[in-house]
């Protein structure tokens, strides 16, 4: 009986197991025992938090490796870590050092402004950030395992993740409620490949995991972008840039898995201290704005 | 008509509810101790098993889903599933609800890279079961009442202790629902008895 690694089942069915969860960036081992303890489903390994990385300016790269081991030892759950777009050898490092998951991020600077990687070389699964169902339907052609919202990292606002999760819900269901004879010409209109449009049209959805990333601050946030439809969040700066890391880590997560409960959300929201200070969106040049990196 | 609960506090419990489906099965999606009082079954799904165990603390279901299974009531567990269902944890000092009589080993295989498909003969359910491995566990040892059902390369990966069942990969994930047929009669037995 043979063994069958990395493939479409094995990988996107890794991200399925983390449907309802939070993942949580972290910089060392003692946050990333503070993210498990708080339940979250699993953690990314990073040298630096994306408001950090926007208020240092420069070139944004992969971590260091001994970063990555660091969290690695210190937790059972998935570890997780961000690769540049295009860096072939950045993701070939990440997959050697054995990361669960590898983000071909935004968040970090791209290596390559023309190709994202071919996602389908690896064993180790990917992650992808998409603004809607164009980027997404080729960040799935090219491999991606699971996708999630880019939102505008670092900035603990919330409106761009809204607005991609918005457009993006609209135009899947858009093709679900389309004529199979259409969808050539929407693939053309979205420049999706034609495959993964027909697959979104058979089986009424995306057919990898879409979670919530950029911007998430709040456990209200949280909360909103799972009533928006996604599978899980992403939260990067919003935890451990916040006065009460190990409290806000998991009143995010509570607030998460029970979206719908208001009450209780009121209740988790109490005497938090003050969410990261946040950044109004407009106040970003354009070519600052890490939503605009990947094609 | 039988009532079947998947337990939804994280993890692929959409993929369950599909599995599970049969004309005289109703599937509920269990978030609240209460709905444990509707249902003759219960699936654990696949998730992360300390997420679980954290949120099944956090919500007042440890003792509820210790009764329902010291009453008999079928449990199947998935991957994370069956971590929360054993007596004993490879390199824990604690289990978690200590349901069901074995050992397992927590991310057994190793990490994500070394995730894998494979077909399976199970004892009860048939040939080439497709198994999709995800940083799975083994378990390791059985105790004296327990069944074991399946084993890949030496390690044991299926098992039965009565009303109870668990297994080390996904039958979710695959369109292959005999393991969840096959709890389902389980189920449907156990209904029978009480009758």
């Amino acid at each position: 009986m043979e063994r069958q690694v990395g493939t479409d089942r094995v990988k996107r069915g890794m991200a399925e197991m983390q449907k309802g969860g939070v993942i949580m960036d972290v910089v060392n081992a003692e946050q990333a025992k503070i993210a498990e303890e708080a339940g979250a489903v699993a953690v990314m390994a990073l040298e630096r938090v994306p408001s950090d990385i926007r208020a240092a300016g420069g070139v944004a790269r992969m971590a260091d490796p001994s970063i990555v081991e660091e969290v690695q030892n210190a937790v059972s759950i998935p570890v997780m870590a961000k690769a540049r777009i295009g860096h072939i050898v950045e993701a070939r490092v990440l997959e050697a050092l054995g990361v669960d998951y590898i983000d071909e991020s935004e968040v970090l600077t791209p290596a390559d402004e023309v190709f994202h990687l071919n996602k389908r070389d690896y064993t180790v699964p990917f992650v992808c950030g998409a603004r809607n169902l164009g980027e997404a339907s080729r960040r799935i052609g090219e491999g991606a395992s699971m996708l999630r919202t880019k939102g505008e990292p670092g900035t603990g606002n919330i409106v761009e993740a809204v607005r991609h999760q918005r457009l993006m819900q609209a135009q899947v269901n858009k093709v679900v409620g389309m004529a199979e004879d259409e969808l050539m010409t929407e693939a053309k209109n979205l420049g999706a490949p034609y495959e993964v449009l027909l697959d979104i049209k058979r089986n009424g959805r995306l057919p990898v995991v879409n979670f919530a990333a950029g911007g998430i601050a709040t456990p209200a946030d949280a909360a909103l972008m799972m009533q928006l439809g996604s599978d899980g969040v992403f939260v990067g700066s919003g935890i451990f840039k916040s006065e009460n890391p190990a409290k806000f880590a998991k009143a995010i997560v509570e607030a998460t898995t029970h979206y719908e409960d208001f009450a209780l959300i009121a209740e988790l929201s109490k005497n938090l201290g003050p969410a990261m200070k946040g950044i109004e969106i407009s106040s970003i040049e354009e070519k600052d704005r890490m939503q605009e990196r990947g094609w | 008509m039988i009532n079947i609960g998947v337990l939804a506090l994280q993890g692929a419990v959409r993929e369950h509810v599909k599995a599970l489906q049969a004309p005289d099965v109703n599937v509920i999606v269990v978030k609240k101790v209460e709905q444990l009082d509707e249902i003759d079954g219960l699936v654990f799904p696949g998730g992360e098993s300390t997420t679980m165990r954290r949120l099944i603390n956090l919500y007042g279901f440890y003792e509820p889903l210790k009764k329902f299974a010291e009453k008999g009531n079928p449990i199947f567990g998935t991957c994370a599933g069956a971590i929360l269902m054993a007596t004993e944890i490879v390199g824990q000092t604690e289990p978690h609800l200590s349901i069901m009589d074995m050992t397992v080993e927590r991310n057994a295989f190793g990490r994500q890279r070394e995730s894998f498909e494979a077909r399976l003969t199970m004892e009860g359910v048939g040939e080439d079961v497709e198994g999709v491995f995800i940083r799975a566990p083994i378990i390791e040892t059985v105790g004296p009442g327990v069944k074991i059902l399946s084993s890949y390369d030496g390690d044991i990966v299926a098992a039965q202790q009565g009303p109870f069942l668990a297994c080390s990969f996904h039958p979710e994930l695959t369109d292959d629902d005999r393991m969840h047929q096959y709890f389902v009669k389980i189920v449907r037995e156990q209904q029978a008895i009480e009758a």
